[in-house]
């Protein structure tokens, strides 16, 4: 998630906010009714976000997702920090999508991120006043823990603590500050009296919170830097583990889509006819953009369509293709200014290109749907379920109240997911007005990846000057997108003069978000280019970036561990390369070095990895270190192979053959991923270890051939 | 001229036509859905189930070739008083999943390899789990599987508490 996303959460934020003010909080009956959907009587429930119930069960409701990132064990971990509770009696359940539950400790962390000091002159209260009038509970932005966690989690664990210790004083008639606390137990050392926190729940829930409770210093962690296994992972190793695919009710049928091929292209005629006459087929819907068949089964629903000649336009996109799109940007570029030659010193310029890519989640979108009495419910996974909830009421004319929506997990979604651009929501509320029974939309896996919401086609034409010193003196970086990706696009390194253009260029494509945003495509170019720099500068890579990076700073601290523990200076077999690079995004600095060589078909082969992370704290190691490790496998994997095409506005990929993921064989066998911790600001961890994967790759190609990858995906180009 | 067959050790006549695959037979008529739909042209092995205990990818196999075999999913892996399959705990151990999506698929593909071949090789393992994995896990897979033949896995970068 990149700038783009923060303006829009703020700009949200001031114009909702005037509005819709002061009706959920401000009122008592208006916060009863809120916490009413989660606390029973006898429980306390503290700021929505934590629940004890009397047997000592705690249950922590996310405003956030998981799908895998193991966010929901990690706010766990976090809550219990601060909570000083009993671990095995820990839970995560999601959030109930209601206003309620937006997610002030997001909008808190945007806000502060996008204009630093800003919110500390912001009370809390009024912040999450206005995060609670903004309708979002988005999993995004690497987010979960370094602003959830960290704003929501933390503050209501520390909190409710303070209300437990002042009840249980109450009751044991001794001063607050005699009173310990451990395994979700207040205890009297004097008296040899204790209290469970089930017992004192209800009461202390009653008390006022302190709005900015102390929380502790990290060498007082407990749970905070260690790893519990995750909550989530026996469900998902039995088969039990229910996804939005797996939503089965009584008398449901299944439907499947066919959109039009090019997207803003509508649907001009179809014979509905040959479908009717498949076996188990029931209904044929028209879309304006799509037709829809559904039946008894999926299998059904898929010949059915199958035997559709549906007839659409191409929206007036019909001459776009890849290479138009590249030629439109590479124009814009060349509009920038061109720079001057350092005297004495050398200049060099260099165009860099990266494709349109899919997501590629495992699990194809399916949502399910049941239109009775004016009231609309639905199940599925996506990564905002209070906005789907929004979108569902909005396509099925219907207010917020009379639709319920069931947050589902997710099999991946790495930015697909997002309500704004999945069309699955409009598409099934509008299924499900029209007939009598529940309704599961499936998109096959063609329509996922020929509809998709891409990681926009980016080109850049990157400028620097190298002074006599052999240092980089100015650069300049002109690109060419939908969106503005300038905060992604500057790098780590003391440049005197450094400057990034943004070139709007839309296409018919939407401009959405993929694991890490725009930190992938300038990632590559930016650390790509620096290792030109070096070569030309006749320096190693590592060494010429280190004399750029401010001494006894967090990036060249993480340059130099990962060279180290790499073994950088080692040497290497013939026709294997090395390769370096520095990427910091989400508030993470993540260094990553490749070992590759070229296999005989000419394709990359990823022999060894190492990564070094500095992203503050560590939360929860085990799972961290399998975020990094997971996102630098999807780094290498977009990298190698992945691309999408348009050719006369339509994408020609359809499934796995075309778009090819990278397989186990392919992936380093071991990932070596190591944390520093700094202790600084915390920063995300499920995306900053995807950016340098691409450039470290290239490099270490260039080091193994002479051949330099400036244009992605690489396959076949740094054969000889 | 229903299709017979044993699922997970009990008999079953499969009443959908005979094209029909057995991903979407176990899943939509025997509501057994931890075998999972991906690609629908046995390209990412989400569905990989074991027909008479070889692994197959059950998307592109018709019902009609499962007459008389027997199949297990997932959900048949687990002994019958509830103990997790060795390979479904070491996955545990392991903490393998991440979206969990593909992961009945992989386990399914490591059981039939362990099946066949005792202690797998890093090369059998290799040439056997061609499944995909979108979050990136094969690391953890690979360690799994070694863990599970009692194999010495390799080291990873940050233990358990």
């Amino acid at each position: 998630m990149g700038v783009k996303r923060r303006n829009f959460l703020i700009g949200a934020a001031v114009v909702a906010g005037a509005g819709v003010f002061g009706t959920i909080w401000a009122d008592g009956s208006a916060r009863k009714r809120v916490m009413g959907a989660t606390v029973k009587p006898g429980e306390g429930g503290f700021n929505a976000w934590i629940k004890i119930a009397p047997d000592d069960t705690i249950t922590v409701y996310s405003p956030t997702i998981d799908f895998g990132q193991g966010s929901h064990t990690a706010l766990a971990q976090m809550a219990a920090e601060e909570l000083d509770a009993d671990w095995t009696k820990m839970r995560t359940l999601q959030a109930p999508p209601m206003p309620g539950f937006a997610n002030s400790g997001l909008l808190q962390g945007f806000i502060s991120e996008a204009a630093e000091g800003l919110s500390h002159h912001v009370p809390q209260s009024l912040l999450s006043l206005v995060a609670r009038s903004v309708p979002i509970q988005l999993t995004g932005g690497s987010s979960a823990i370094r602003f959830g966690g960290q704003n929501l989690m933390r503050k209501t664990g520390a909190a409710a603590r303070l209300a437990l210790i002042a009840e249980a004083a109450a009751r044991l008639g001794v001063p607050a500050a005699e009173l310990t606390t451990a395994d979700s137990k207040v205890t009297h050392a004097k008296s040899n009296r204790s209290l469970r926190y089930g017992e004192l729940a209800a009461a202390a829930a009653g008390r006022s919170l302190e709005t900015d409770p102390p929380l502790k210093a990290a060498k007082d962690f407990r749970f905070i830097g260690r790893s519990p296994a995750r909550f989530d992972i026996p469900g998902k190793v039995d088969g039990t583990a229910q996804y939005g695919m797996d939503v089965a009710l009584p008398g449901m049928r299944v439907a499947t889509v066919t959109m039009a091929p090019v997207r803003g292209g509508k649907l001009t005629s179809v014979n509905e006819k040959p479908a009717l006459a498949v076996s188990g087929v029931e209904r044929v819907i028209k879309l304006d953009e799509a037709v829809v068949v559904i039946a008894k089964g999926y299998w059904q629903a898929s010949k059915g369509l199958a035997a559709l000649s549906p007839q659409f336009t191409d929206g007036g996109h019909g001459d776009l293709s890849s290479a138009s799109v590249f030629a439109a940007q590479d124009k814009l570029n060349a509009e920038g200014k061109v720079l001057a030659q350092p005297a004495g010193g050398k200049l060099l310029a260099a165009d860099y290109k990266a494709p349109f890519l899919h997501q590629a989640m495992m699990e194809p979108f399916a949502m399910t749907a049941h239109y009775t009495d004016g009231k609309l419910e639905a199940w599925g996974g996506l990564q905002d379920p209070l906005a789907t909830r929004g979108q569902l009421a909005k396509a099925a004319g219907l207010s917020l109240d009379q639709v319920t929506f069931h947050a589902l997990i997710m099999g991946g979604g790495f930015g697909r997911r997002f309500p704004q651009y999945s069309q699955i929501i409009e598409q099934v509320a509008i299924v499900a007005k029209q007939v009598p029974w529940p309704v599961k939309l499936i998109w096959s896996r063609e329509q996922e990846v020929s509809h998709g919401a891409y990681r926009p086609q980016v080109a850049a034409r990157l400028q620097a000057g190298l002074g006599a010193d052999g240092k980089v003196a100015a650069w300049t970086s002109d690109y060419a997108q939908h969106g503005d990706a300038r905060a992604e696009g500057t790098v780590p390194y003391a440049i005197p003069a450094f400057e990034a253009r943004h070139h709007k260029y839309i296409s018919n494509q939407v401009d959405a978000y993929f694991r890490s945003v725009d930190a992938s495509q300038h990632g590559f170019f930016n650390e790509s280019f620096i290792d030109e720099l070096a070569h030309a500068a006749g320096e190693d890579p590592y060494q010429f970036r280190r004399k750029h990076l401010p001494a006894g700073g967090r990036h060249l601290k993480v340059l130099d561990e990962v060279a180290r523990l790499s073994g950088w200076a080692t040497p290497l077999p013939q026709g294997t390369g090395r390769g370096i690079a520095l990427v910091e995004s989400f508030g993470t600095i993540v260094g990553e070095v490749i070992e590759a060589a070229l296999r005989e078909d000419g394709y990359p082969q990823v022999l060894k990895a190492t990564a070094v992370v500095d992203c503050g704290t560590v939360v929860n190691p085990r799972n961290a270190e399998a975020q990094i490790a997971g996102g630098l496998i999807m780094g290498l994997s977009c990298a190698i192979g992945e691309e999408i095409t348009l050719d006369k506005g339509a994408v020609v990929q359809t499934n796995f053959g075309d778009y090819p993921l990278l397989r186990l064989a392919e992936a380093p066998p071991v990932i070596a991923v190591h944390f520093i911790a700094s202790g600084a600001k915390m920063g995300g961890i499920g995306e900053p270890g995807l950016p340098p994967a691409a450039p470290a790759l290239a490099n270490a190609l260039f080091a193994a051939t002479g051949k330099r990858v400036r244009q992605l995906p690489i396959r076949d180009q740094a054969k000889g | 001229m229903a299709i017979t067959a044993t699922v997970n050790g009990e008999p079953i006549e499969f009443t959908g036509e005979p094209d029909t695959p057995l991903l979407w037979a176990v899943r939509e008529e025997l509501g057994l859905t931890g075998t999972k739909f991906g690609c629908g042209i046995a390209a990412c092995g989400a569905c990989s189930v074991h027909v008479n205990g070889e692994v197959v990818r059950s998307c592109s196999l018709p019902i009609s070739e499962v007459a008389g075999k027997a199949v297990t999913t997932i959900e048949g892996l687990m002994s019958a008083d509830g103990t997790l399959h060795a390979v479904q705990q070491a996955w545990i151990d392991i903490q393998v999943p991440q979206c969990g999506y593909c992961q009945s698929g992989q386990i399914m593909a490591a059981v039939a390899l362990i099946r066949q071949s005792g202690k797998p090789s890093h090369a059998q393992i290799d040439e056997a789990m061609t499944n995909l994995c979108r979050c990136g896990t094969y690391p953890r897979i690979r360690e799994a599987i070694l863990k599970a033949t009692g194999q010495a896995a390799s080291a990873s970068a940050t233990g358990a508490a």
